[in-house]
């Protein structure tokens, strides 16, 4: 069946009347072709909500698969790198898949929605691939990035406001668990997920009742410090959380048109993910190789010295040798930091380390290159106690 | 008699970029021209009053920026201005958008299907892969496999790592990417008949083949290479048509000296003791020079313009079986306003786009079925530009040129050569074909050019009127271009060369076979080279 034409520029979100109204300050960006906001007001203002209070984010254009069948977990078992087998109906995983070279398509959530139902969510599209690893296997595999809207509502607060909008129990979800909630005439699936690494929920819901949703959360969050946030702010906080981002911190294998610019996942410092004793997934071969003979590069977490943001800088060793680049970088103000992710060439990228960052920055048009030594931290950035305890706490 | 160090034959792009760079090394250089006017097939005429129609080539991308920057082309004149994606109209009255944005063609592609919008990235960035593999060979003389020269042995290893460098897979796709056909190629990646359709017009134009006929998926490569402003895969139009190409060539000629002249058709090189002596020209004239570089092709400059007497007898054989045969035409239109297209708002981007009729590929393999019994196309591929929209200097305001590519079209029919009756059932083939997709098309013409293989060889030189100087098909390409042996640009005279497409890298406006050739004469000079090398791109 062929559709009606859509010529539209930019698409719109089932939230955007309400964003739109929000971005006082009108700075958009395209996100798979959703006009989306960068920020809305001031992004100190809006980091410091997710930090500090709550803050909601509008994630309807992340690409949303639901797969379903009776192979629908055999076949997510062969395309993730990671044993699916313990995942619960009601529990989120976070997972990755490659191809057949093992190297990274994208990583993202998987959720168990039902006994054969799944739900994965990612930054890029896949559903080539998907069907392509779908062959042999009794699977639906269908794109509902359309079909449901989501906010991510991140925040010390934001288990107290979910719970003033009186969704009962909603403090007794774990970390990547999630459950359904009566909400409007229908339901709203509620996960304790996000991508700020603090306290927080998705929100999944029918377009159709979005709005409602949003205004129902602003008017339940206004006495506890809720404020909208965009891309800007999400970005400090996904750094600070030690999360990569396909397209920024790797390049999704299937985009990746020079040779070797694509990464397994253990040079993303996601060997974690991958389980070579399942029988067989895409990319095992290859991925058994690597670990027998060594990996080309090395995710690195780094904490800079000094605090100028080492934005695309160059990462040396102590005689100059170029070790690769930063992918990702950020002033920290809640660890009071200065922050990066860097690609570098193995071994590269171990604790001790002595690594430098040349970084360049601007004063009243006046460049200035420095040289700022650079430590190699293992896990996350931050990670508050709030994010894991279970019942949730009010702020 | 004056004496010239270097006469080009031909006032092409190709023609002109040798002999740009001859005289920007201080060479007295001629440029001989048959016809009254400057161009070749890059050229832009008044045909209609007020009209300008670009009626050979009529878009521009592969021309290489290196060049044009080097022989300050746009001090000279040239603006080229890029326009984005295509359009192919669908007999059940709906269209099929190649948005040049990426998430509009993404959403237009998952209208007829969401698997292929997905596809497309793939088929992208391993299209991708093979452009970047060609392109930097695009201003590098190929070497000669069979010779043990240190120059041939180090380009060939230079060839061999760029290859390599591909990885196991990437080079496995490769040779099998040069050799199949578009039609294998894009079943690979796609479901929906009107994006292969759409995506495998790039595969036949200009070519003899069908799109399931191996070597197509090649063709495609030829249109992919290109870029305007680093957008690799774009194309742009020239401002003032591509006849604003060979002006801006001239102009950059004459500024470094060289001269051109018009209306001096060559009969003969003339050859004496293995060595070129200079040209004779129809009427008689001689012209002297101790080199000779032909822009015609390669069949035409062997077999018409030089005896066989004074060339190898493989040379000669060589030529008449070179594979340049005549596969499409064109119609030029000046039009009374802007037409509509069933299905699209006029004021639609895709308005300003490659517009294509086919829908399928089957229709496309039997549009070559008619070509191969002798006959044009009855249901033709077109492909059509109105630069108009874009380009204020072609038409007065409002009014509009609309250039229309035509495939198949071949240099004989079944019932003997062209004649004007032939022509004109032509015209009104392809002019009856886009009416039933536009129905106001046929009131607002107001004068229609038609041009056949015939008109292509008669009025601008091109064997059987291949618009490539031969085909792009791999015995072809590469250090088979023209033929083995002679893929460096020098002839097998002494002090002769070739300049056009016919040699390596091969048609489409690129001018860098002119360059190349130049830089072949540098060396043989024993002077500095001028010519450029590509941008790198890593």
């Amino acid at each position: 069946m062929i559709r009606a034409h859509d010529d539209r520029r930019v698409l719109h979100t089932p939230f955007h009347s309400r964003v739109e109204a929000a971005c006082e300050i009108n700075e958009w960006e395209d996100w798979k072709g959703y006009t989306t906001p960068v920020a809305y007001t001031d992004v100190e203002l809006e980091y410091f909500a997710i930090r500090n209070s709550c803050g909601v984010f509008d994630l309807t254009p992340m690409t949303k698969y639901r797969i379903t069948g009776p192979d629908a977990g055999s076949y997510l078992d062969r395309l993730l790198t990671r044993n699916i087998a313990k995942l619960a109906i009601g529990q989120v995983m976070y997972a990755c898949w490659c191809n057949d070279a093992g190297q990274v398509l994208d990583d993202g959530t998987l959720f168990r929605l039902d006994d054969n139902v799944y739900r994965i969510c990612s930054q890029e599209r896949h559903l080539d691939w998907l069907l392509w690893s779908a062959m042999g296997f009794n699977v639906q595999i269908e794109d509902e990035t359309e079909a449901v809207a989501a906010l991510a509502f991140q925040g010390p607060t934001s288990c107290a406001v979910l719970k003033r909008m009186g969704f009962a129990g909603v403090e007794n979800l774990k970390p990547y668990r999630f459950d359904s909630f009566a909400f409007s005439q229908g339901e709203i699936l509620i996960s304790r997920t996000g991508f700020t690494g603090d306290l927080g929920y998705e929100l999944w819901v029918t377009p159709e009742v979005a709005e409602s949703l949003w205004d129902q959360l602003m008017a339940a969050g206004r006495d506890y410090g809720i404020r909208p946030f965009g891309g800007t702010a999400l970005g400090i906080a996904r750094i600070e959380a030690g999360f990569i981002q396909a397209g920024v911190d790797f390049v999704p294998a299937q985009d990746a048109v020079r040779t070797g610019r694509s990464r397994s996942p253990y040079e993303l410092g996601l060997g974690w993910l991958v389980h070579l004793k399942k029988s067989n997934f895409n990319g095992r071969k290859a991925l058994i190789e690597e670990k027998a003979n060594g990996s080309r590069h090395n995710l690195a977490r780094l904490l800079v010295e000094g605090n100028k943001p080492a934005n695309n800088s160059f990462i040396f060793d102590r005689k100059d040798n170029l070790l690769g680049t930063v992918t990702s970088a950020t002033w920290s103000p809640t660890t009071k930091s200065n922050l990066a992710f860097a690609s570098l060439d193995s071994p590269w990228g171990r604790p001790g380390d002595e690594l430098y960052a040349e970084i360049y920055y601007i004063r009243e048009l006046k460049w200035t290159r420095v040289i700022e030594r650079c430590h190699v931290v293992e896990g996350a950035f931050f990670d508050p106690k709030r994010r894991h305890a279970t019942p949730a706490w009010d702020f | 008699m004056k004496r010239y160090d270097a006469i080009v034959i031909g006032a092409g792009h190709n023609g002109l970029t040798n002999a740009a760079y001859l005289a920007k090394a201080g060479l007295d250089v001629l440029v001989v021209e048959r016809n009254p006017y400057i161009g070749g097939a890059t050229v832009s005429r008044e045909l209609y009053k007020g009209w300008l129609y670009s009626n050979c080539s009529y878009v521009c991308s592969l021309l290489r920026p290196e060049i044009a920057r080097d022989l300050e082309l746009p001090r000279h004149g040239l603006q080229v201005v890029p326009y984005g994606g295509g359009v192919t109209f669908m007999q059940n009255g709906d269209y099929f958008g190649n948005y040049a944005d990426h998430e509009r063609q993404h959403r237009e592609i998952a209208r007829h299907s969401q698997r292929d919008a997905n596809a497309y990235d793939r088929f992208q960035a391993d299209v991708t892969k093979q452009t970047r593999l060609i392109r930097p060979f695009l201003m590098r003389t190929p070497p000669d496999p069979t010779s043990f020269k240190p120059r041939d042995i180090k380009e060939l290893l230079y060839l061999a790592k760029a290859f390599t460098d591909l990885g196991e897979e990437t080079l496995a796709d490769t040779l099998r990417f040069w050799t199949m056909s578009i039609g294998d190629f894009l079943d690979e990646y796609f479901e929906t008949d009107v994006l292969k359709a759409h995506l495998a017009g790039s595969g036949i134009i200009g070519t003899a083949l069908g799109v399931y006929s191996p070597g197509t998926a090649y063709v495609l490569l030829h249109h992919y290479m290109g870029d305007v402003d680093g957008n690799i895969g774009a194309w742009g139009f020239a401002r003032g048509g591509m006849g604003a190409v060979a002006e801006a060539l001239a102009k950059a000629l004459q500024a470094y000296g060289g001269e051109i002249r018009v209306d001096a058709e060559v009969d003969q090189i003339i050859v004496a003791h293995g060595k070129v002596k200079g040209v004779a020209l129809v009427g008689g004239d001689e012209l002297h020079a101790d080199i000779v570089v032909s822009n015609l092709d390669p069949k035409r400059t062997f077999t018409r313009i030089m005896a066989a007497s004074d060339l190898p007898a493989d040379v000669v054989t060589k030529a008449k079986n070179f594979k340049i045969r005549g596969s499409s035409g064109k119609v030029n239109i000046a039009l009374d306003g802007l037409p509509t297209f069933h299905g699209l708002d006029r004021a639609s981007e895709l308005m300003i786009s490659d517009m294509h009729i086919i829908d399928s590929m089957e229709r496309m393999e039997r549009a070559y079925d008619d070509w191969k019994n002798g006959t044009w196309s009855q249901d033709p591929y077109v492909d059509m530009l109105i630069p108009t929209q874009v380009d204020p200097t072609m038409a007065p305001p409002g009014k509009h040129m609309m250039s229309i590519f035509v495939q198949y079209v071949p240099p004989t029919l079944a019932t003997g050569d062209w004649t004007d009756a032939d022509r004109d059932a032509f015209g009104k083939t392809v002019i009856d074909q886009i009416s039933k997709y536009s129905p106001d098309f046929k009131d607002l013409i107001l004068d229609a050019e038609i041009r056949t293989p015939r008109e292509l060889e008669d009025e601008v030189g091109l064997t059987e009127g291949n618009i490539f100087q031969g085909e792009l098909t791999f015995d072809q390409l590469l250090f088979n271009r023209p033929f083995p042996g002679y893929a460096q640009y020098r002839g097998p005279v002494r002090g002769m060369y070739l300049c056009g497409s016919g040699t390596h890298p091969g048609g489409g406006v690129m001018a860098a076979p002119g360059a190349n050739a130049a830089r072949e004469i540098f060396r043989d000079l024993r002077r500095p080279n001028l010519v450029p090398e590509a941008y790198a791109d890593d």
